[in-house]
């Protein structure tokens, strides 16, 4: 497979991603916003901006409103929900040839609800519904027509990893907003569709310790950091063929394991402890983890200018 | 009839009309009107609709300036009867036979230029001569693998052609996608006529490039190389590479390593074997040709030339497609094969000769000029629509480069009814059929682009002009080309049964079990009445 079509492929996954996982975490904070009466809607605001990594200026009012445009509406900023879906399409048109013709339309009709002025005129909490409903119809559509090649491999890589990077956030999200909130967590887990599989799981005993540790550390949770964090490592495995009898020769893979390795391993409460920093770092590892993949399966498809050669 | 023709008149001035002559419809357009009558204004308008959200849906557009549009495609399919085609399909196979004839020499021997038949300077005047193609042989002796030849029907109705085009000819994935759309908008109409496919283009063309690989490369890699999403045609290209099943690569993924040109892949370099480019000569390798060029890849003639990698079509194509060769082309059909053109041409004045340029410059509001490079109807002038000021212009500019300019009388092509704004009208059409070389046979896409002109009266098609296209059915059959009743194949077998699960579980269990519940019902009733009965006789009477 070409390089080029393996970094679209690897971006449509994060895209489609993280329009899906932003509208789940706004769907928590503007619903806590509007039920809990405690809760400084300022302050929720500035927060939710640092932690989706918006810059902002300390003196300028942010509200409900630009909170909104800046995470969902505006296809002009970096982190809404509009350009993340943009994005994916413009990388589905990158490797259009080798996309399945339902997987294409479902990611161009989702694009096309953009410029036709449909997206913004959807308002909160329906917004986020569509948005989720069409990230499901992306996903499953892949699911059910691409054959498990190298591009299917990197799709599902980048969605993996975009996930253990925003499933990170909204814990983040949950963990600071709770001082102040006892329902922060409840909600969170209802966004991820995990509420009722959470209650189940800890047999209606709910805690905030177990809530953290259920989206962290949950094995068969799907969203859950580490779970995420194992699909990556095996779509990384199944990308290196030949399987090797020690160690791990992909930077990739090594990031993966040892911090997977390291939330495992360590005690719940040295991880709860401070998880908005430990959020953080995971975040970095993600980062890091993207440099490695893309250094490794990629780098070729950056371009060559030829200097020589009188100009015509 | 719908009312949507009414008062529908065919074109204004001498215009052929293919849909209606001045006595009323022609036999070919005779079954799709009928089975447009039997639809309401309402259901054509709701069926138009549907067909330009598909075209959004499916992304099937175009750039103009960065811009992304969606090809505008017409309700209205263009018939061609199987006789004309049949035409067609000759003449379009003799022009093409004649220009590979003619490459061959061009970049050979030249005796073509001895014998008389054609100046030398003709040629090597052309901005498309190119010195890097010669010593490059065609394994198989084919140059143009795709060739689209722009036809017209003059004001006889007469098939002409209007121009070669044998470089990078694009539009043949919007007669795929036009017939997919329009079998789906009008099935019914589409189902009464007999209609010859279109959809096996792709396989036809990769026979062609894989029989042009170089010599003992039995299994070649081929790939179409494409300038990347910003080109007009990007969606054309990743078209034809996911329907011929090869990759899609842009420049900047081929590399070239010791006369081999390779393409990056996640499991490192891979050799390729031939390359259907749809990159212009000057952009495909900065060391022969344009140095800031970044679409191509620096090697690439260097490696075509050591016979390690086919480009099709072949470099230098373009002095066969020239404008102004394409006014000697009759001479050349003679001088090669020795018949007699099947397809004519439009008449023609070179402006580099004297003798025709005196005889055009005193009329050139009657006349259309066209710029001997230009494609996609960039420079043209049509004489009777410009301004003074605009001529004179143009008479600067001729004046100053006779060579660049050749001169045709209005050729005003026919007419088909178009859907605009809710009812029929007429509107110019061309018509671009396809033809592919294997090195056995050139073979012809039964179908073609149809492009027409939006804009009333305009007779400049090209889609970079706000040009449509139309489906193009060409009959299979003689006459209307009615569909024949076909005999349904049985099917003999019965398959296994669907099985269903529990919810759905058969009925008997149930009714069992519900007669056994009321069977219990019973027996304990019956046995209270027993006991009652009991009771009474024991009773003391």
């Amino acid at each position: 497979m070409l390089s080029r079509i393996a970094e679209s492929m690897f971006w449509i996954g994060r895209y489609v991603e993280r329009a899906e996982d932003t509208a789940r975490i706004l769907d928590v904070q503007t619903q806590l916003m509007l039920e809990d009466p405690t809760v400084d809607e300022t302050a929720t605001c500035r927060t939710l901006l640092s932690i989706m990594g918006v810059p902002h200026d300390e003196d300028t009012e942010v509200n409900r409103q630009t909170i909104l445009e800046l995470l969902a509406y505006d296809a002009q900023a970096p982190a809404s929900i509009a350009s993340a879906l943009g994005a994916a399409r413009e990388s589905a048109r990158r490797a259009r040839e080798t996309l399945s013709e339902p997987m294409w339309e479902a990611v161009n009709t989702t694009w096309r609800a953009l410029p036709s002025g449909r997206f913004r005129s959807l308002r909160p909490p329906a917004v986020f519904g569509w948005v989720r409903d069409r990230a499901a119809l992306v996903n499953g559509t892949a699911e059910a027509t691409m054959t498990r090649d190298e591009g299917y491999q990197f799709l599902v890589l980048g969605r993996s990893i975009e996930r253990a990077d925003m499933t990170a956030r909204l814990v983040a999200t949950a963990a600071l907003t709770s001082s102040s909130a006892a329902s922060a967590w409840t909600t969170t887990l209802r966004a991820c569709g995990a509420y009722e599989a959470f209650l189940r799981t800890y047999r209606g005993l709910e805690t905030d310790r177990g809530a953290a540790e259920f989206l962290l550390l949950d094995r068969l949770f799907p969203r859950s950091i580490v779970h995420s964090i194992s699909r990556a490592e095996q779509c990384l495995d199944n990308l290196e063929s030949g399987g090797s009898r020690a160690g791990f020769g992909n930077d990739a893979q090594r990031l993966l394991g040892r911090t997977r390795a390291d939330l495992e391993y360590r005690s719940l409460s040295d991880v709860v402890a401070n998880l908005p920093a430990e959020m953080e770092r995971l975040q970095y590892t993600c980062a890091a983890a993207t440099d490695a993949v893309t250094r490794r399966y990629f780098a070729g498809a950056e371009a060559t200018e030829w200097h020589g050669g009188g100009n015509l | 009839m719908t009312a949507m023709f009414e008062g529908y008149t065919g074109a204004d001035g001498p215009a052929y009309d293919e849909m209606f002559d001045p006595a009323g419809l022609r036999t070919s357009y005779d079954q799709l009107s009928t089975s447009l009558a039997e639809m309401t204004d309402q259901e054509i308008r709701s069926r138009v609709d549907a067909l330009q959200a598909a075209y959004l849906d499916q992304g099937v557009t175009f750039d103009i300036g960065g811009e992304e549009r969606a090809f505008p495609l017409d309700i209205l399919p263009r018939v061609i009867e199987m006789e004309a085609w049949a035409r067609i399909e000759k003449g379009v196979q003799q022009r093409v036979k004649v220009l590979e004839m003619f490459l061959e020499d061009v970049y050979d021997a030249g005796r073509v230029f001895e014998d008389g038949v054609i100046p030398r300077s003709v040629v090597t005047t052309s901005s498309h001569y190119h010195r890097a193609a010669a010593g490059i042989t065609p394994p198989n002796g084919v140059r143009i693998q795709v060739s689209g030849i722009d036809l017209i029907r003059d004001n006889a109705g007469e098939f002409r052609v209007l121009e070669d085009n044998v470089r990078v000819p694009s539009g043949v994935s919007y007669v795929m996608t036009n017939r997919r759309a329009i079998s789906s908008a009008l099935p019914e109409t589409f189902a009464q006529h007999r209609i010859r496919p279109v959809a096996s283009y792709p396989q036809r063309l990769l026979s062609a490039l894989r029989a042009a690989a170089p010599a003992g490369v039995t299994d070649p890699t081929v790939v179409v190389l494409t300038p990347g999403v910003y080109n007009g045609a990007y969606f054309e290209h990743a078209l034809l590479a996911r329907t011929m099943g090869v990759e899609l690569v842009e420049g900047r993924d081929l590399v070239c390593r010791r006369g081999r040109v390779m393409m990056r892949t996640t499991k490192g370099l891979e050799q390729v074997h031939v390359i259907y480019r749809r990159v212009d000569d000057e952009f495909l390798d900065p060391v022969q040709f344009r140095a800031d060029s970044l679409l191509g890849c620096p090697g690439l003639i260097n490696a075509a030339r050591a016979g390690n990698v086919t480009i099709a079509n072949a470099i230098g194509n373009g002095v066969a497609d020239d404008k102004l060769v394409y006014t000697y082309m009759p001479d050349l059909i003679r001088y090669y094969v020795g018949e007699e053109p099947v397809l004519r041409n439009v008449d023609t004045w070179r402006m580099g000769e004297a003798d025709h340029r005196e005889e055009v410059m005193d009329r050139l509001d009657e006349l259309v000029l066209k710029p001997v490079d230009g494609s996609g109807g960039k420079g043209i002038v049509i004489g009777p629509r410009a301004s003074a000021a605009e001529l004179e212009e143009l008479r600067a500019k001729v004046l100053q480069d006779p060579r660049a300019w050749i001169a045709q009388p209005v050729v005003q092509l026919s007419t088909v009814p178009t859907y605009i704004g809710g009812r029929m009208a007429p509107r110019h059409v061309d018509l671009r059929p396809f033809a592919v070389n294997d090195g056995q046979r050139v073979w012809v896409l039964p179908g073609g682009l149809t492009r027409v002109a939006l804009a009333e009266g305009e007779l400049i098609v090209n889609s970079s002009r706000g040009g449509g296209s139309k489906d193009t059915w060409v009959l299979a059959g003689p006459g209307g080309g009615q569909r024949r009743a076909q005999v349904q194949r049985q099917v003999t077998s019965t398959s296994a049964p669907v099985t269903a699960g529990p919810a759905t579980q058969p009925v008997p269990v149930l009714v069992e079990q519900e007669q056994q519940q009321q069977q219990d019902r019973d027996d304990q009733r019956d046995d209270q009445r027993d006991d009652q009965s009991d009771d009474r006789g024991d009773a003391p009477c």
